[in-house]
């Protein structure tokens, strides 16, 4: 029944890939920019990618040599920003980064206050959430708010940790939670301890099974170890 | 017979008019009057320094005493203008000192200033008044001291937001002890300390001291002894407002402030701790501008500071603001005409604040003067912006920047086309317009129809095809200036509309679909323009004609191409247009 239902739900999602809507906001540029093109993270095409795509639609012929250019701008990895956005002036952007650094140094030393809100997507729901992170103190109290939130595509989601289940996971559409750390990384939920994880965590994804085959090695090794 | 007035009283009649565009339109009556006019006039603004030469300036006006001058394209604030690209004005500097022997002012934006062109000015002018450098770059310190030290009629040095390398602060110490002119000094971009005891004595003996903007290094304590100095000061930039609050500091600033009856304008607040603001509550009353745009203040305490301003004319602040705030400043500055909000952390990818389209919705509610804009943030919808534009049909400048490139109606993840559309639709006076967010053909469209009066536009990241950009050069009657980056604009639109080019001061485009045949082509096609393709990757001719050039700067030119481009540019049909020259 639930799986009739996603089925449903991904029609709708190519739909919506096709009119190059996407819903909630991407990460910023430096994330955008610094992720392998392969793995996008949420859909949401990076600001070369829309722009490469556009210069496509704009008409022109293109020759081996345009393809070439195009074929380059995707490859680039760099995490570059893109120049120039937003358009602020740099004398502006130094004394944020100095009064920034001042006052995050104040707040670290006055201990973690405050929430944690990070934004949660889910492949093929209709809209993003947003959690508390500081609000648990597990992993597992974390899974069941989450399985709160996403009732209706919950599959998979609380017997991530059992191995038998990984293995159904690998095999049909069970979802995998995934976040994105400091760094910009994709990684696997549980592998670090709860509190590095709360701190470390910028966004939560809980990605589609089939597009967590890359991840699923790290973490049959863990449930190897666990057991 | 020819009925005409003597040539004293046509000058005399002439003297009135200080609009170039009156001045203008008076030289082409005959030509006697252009003659009369051409030697009367002295104040002149070339909005484009490479549009003119200093020798066809000069030939023609030979009684200027007073120039502005504009150099690089405006994108060069965001980095989009490689390094040496130009706008030197040294050859101005020496064109002017040999020909303009009593110039007085001497504004440059967006030019490259050297230590030389300023030891030049310094010298070469006996009674130079006015060294306006707003974002220029190229000059040190050093420079600064020859004007300090040789112009002994100074009135105002404004260094606004320029580039300077700052080798120390002694320059200041440079002006003598008999220099006693100083109405206005700006140097609040500088970075070196200088000596307190030159500035305190330097603001002592000029009493005609109506401005000073101090720079950061300049410390809370040692402001009330400036102001002590200067108490008929109208406009006043703080240094850094920070330090642990003292009891003494506190109350002898009340006290210099509280001798400050004619203060307007106040700027600075960098670091500023909030204790401190309260210091300034009593000259609050008569504030009408106020520039919070470093002060890393939360929304209460800027509530606090902004409702007691009644006559709060002009407020450029950080987004810590919040709608709360922009909601208070709604009900407290019924006079508000500008307002810009900056982001304090642009590069992050969630909301550090809670700043969102409504605040700039309540201000457009709530002051009826507000014709000027400049909003950063991180979400918008269609009916802010309608609503925006039903509140204030009076808007002149409207420049959104959703943090976000293409950025939809964040609830109904529709382009933005129908929220700039009624923004130029309601807004009939627009000027200046700056859009951001998911937008298709259909908001150029909308442009082109409506915004006769606009005269300077800034597209990013926005459009589907070459119709975009043909529906605004067909359609927008007024326009000077169109900046595009990263738009999927072609060649047909930037041919089919290439004469538009010749009533525009300049046309940027960079990151967009446009070929290096289609560059040629406009430059061959159009000799008055210089097509210059901005290329890093090379010659333009070692790749094929259809290859998308990097950046393209077009503008209209009588003085014919650019004799100093780097090895990046390249002027299109040069040869052509050589023949003219």
């Amino acid at each position: 029944m639930e799986v009739g239902v996603m089925k449903m739900v991904n029609k709708e999602k190519l739909n919506l890939k096709e009119t190059e809507l996407r819903l909630g906001l991407p990460g910023n540029d430096e994330e955008i920019m610094g992720k392998n093109l392969t793995l996008n993270s949420n859909g949401k095409r990076g600001y070369t990618e829309t722009v490469g795509l556009k210069l496509n639609f704009s008409g022109m012929d293109q020759t081996d040599d345009q393809k070439e250019k195009n074929l380059h701008k995707e490859k680039t990895p760099a995490k570059a920003q893109v120049v120039g956005w937003p358009p602020v002036r740099s004398f502006r952007k130094n004394i944020m980064a100095v009064q920034k650094n001042e006052s995050e140094e104040t707040t670290d030393k006055a201990g973690m206050g405050g929430a944690a809100y990070v934004k949660v997507s889910m492949d093929g729901a209709p809209y993003l959430r947003k959690v508390d992170l500081k609000k648990y103190t597990t992993y597992q109290e974390l899974f069941d708010a989450l399985g709160k939130m996403f009732s209706s595509f919950t599959i998979g989601m609380m017997d991530f940790m059992n191995e038998s289940k990984l293995i159904d996971l690998l095999n049909d559409s069970d979802y995998v939670p995934t976040y994105e750390d400091k760094d910009g990384d994709w990684m696997l939920v549980g592998d670090v301890p709860w509190k590095m994880f709360v701190e470390s965590c910028k966004r939560l994804r809980i990605m589609k099974g089939t597009e967590a085959i890359g991840l699923a090695p790290r973490a049959m090794e863990k449930c190897k170890n666990q057991s | 017979m020819a009925y005409s007035f003597p040539e004293e009283v046509l000058e005399y009649v002439f003297a009135f008019l200080s609009s170039d565009k009156d001045r203008n339109a008076v030289s082409l009556v005959c030509k006697s009057w252009y003659e009369i006019e051409r030697w009367c006039r002295r104040r002149v603004f070339i909005g484009n320094c490479y549009a003119v030469s200093p020798q066809i300036v000069i030939r023609r006006f030979p009684e200027v005493r007073a120039v502005k001058i504009k150099g690089k394209p405006h994108f060069a604030d965001f980095n989009l203008v490689p390094e040496r690209w130009g706008a030197y004005v040294y050859p101005w500097i020496s064109a002017m000192a040999r020909s303009y022997p009593w110039l007085e002012e001497i504004k440059l934006k967006r030019m490259v200033v050297t230590d030389e062109s300023l030891e030049l000015i310094s010298k070469s002018f006996k009674n130079f008044k006015v060294l306006m450098l707003s974002s220029c770059e190229g000059f040190t310190t050093d420079g600064l001291s020859s004007i300090a030290a040789n112009c002994r009629n100074l009135r105002e040095l404004d260094l606004r937001e320029s580039d300077v390398e700052d080798l120390s602060g002694h320059w200041l110490s440079h002006f003598p002890d008999n220099f006693t002119s100083l109405v206005s000094l700006n140097m609040s971009c500088l970075g070196s300390e200088v000596s307190f005891s030159a500035l305190e004595r330097l603001v002592s003996r000029c009493p005609n001291l109506k401005t000073l903007r101090l720079n950061r290094a300049v410390p809370v304590e040692k402001l009330a002894s400036l102001l002590r100095r200067a108490p008929q000061l109208v406009e006043f930039g703080t240094g850094a407002y920070s330090t642990e609050i003292r009891t003494d500091i506190f109350s002898n600033l009340v006290g210099a402030f509280s001798g400050c009856k004619h203060l307007k304008s106040l700027s600075g607040f960098w670091d500023v701790v909030p204790a401190y603001l309260p210091a300034m509550y009593c000259v609050c009353s008569r504030i009408t501008s106020l520039n919070l745009s470093y002060a890393t203040v939360q929304s209460p305490d800027l509530v606090e500071l902004i409702s007691q301003c009644p006559n709060l004319k002009c407020l450029w602040v950080l987004d810590y603001i919040e709608d709360a705030g922009l909601k208070a400043l709604s009900s407290y500055c019924k006079d508000l005409q500008e307002l810009r909000v900056f982001p304090s952390d642009p590069y992050s990818a969630e909301p550090n604040v809670s700043l969102t389209e409504q605040g700039l919705v309540t201000v457009s509610a709530g002051c009826p003067k507000l014709q000027s804009v400049l909003y950063f943030c991180r979400q918008m919808s269609n009916a802010a912006l309608v609503a925006i534009a039903r509140n204030r049909p009076n808007l002149i400048r409207f420049r959104l920047c959703i943090i976000e490139p293409q950025a939809p109606d964040y609830l109904t993840l529709e382009p933005l086309d129908t929220g700039f559309g009624a923004i130029v639709e309601h807004c009939k006076e627009l000027r200046r317009l700056s859009l951001s967010g998911l937008l298709t053909d259909r908001v150029f469209e909308y442009i082109g129809t409506h915004a006769k009066k606009l005269e300077m536009l800034s597209i990013a990241f926005a459009g589907d095809s070459d119709l975009g950009l043909h529906y605004v050069l067909s359609g927008c009657e007024s326009l000077r200036k169109l900046e595009i980056r990263d738009c999927p604009f072609g060649d047909k639109a930037l041919l089919a509309n290439a004469a538009k080019l010749e009533t525009m001061r300049s046309l940027w485009m960079s990151s967009c679909s446009v070929s290096y045949g289609a560059c040629k082509l406009l430059g061959q096609k159009m000799p008055n323009l210089n097509v210059e393709v901005i290329d890093e990757r090379g010659p333009p001719d070692s790749r094929p004609k259809t290859c998308p050039v990097e950046k393209l700067y077009v503008y209209r030119t009588v003085a014919g191409p650019r004799a100093d481009k780097p090895d990046f540019v390249w002027t299109m049909d040069e040869d052509g247009a050589l023949r003219l020259s």
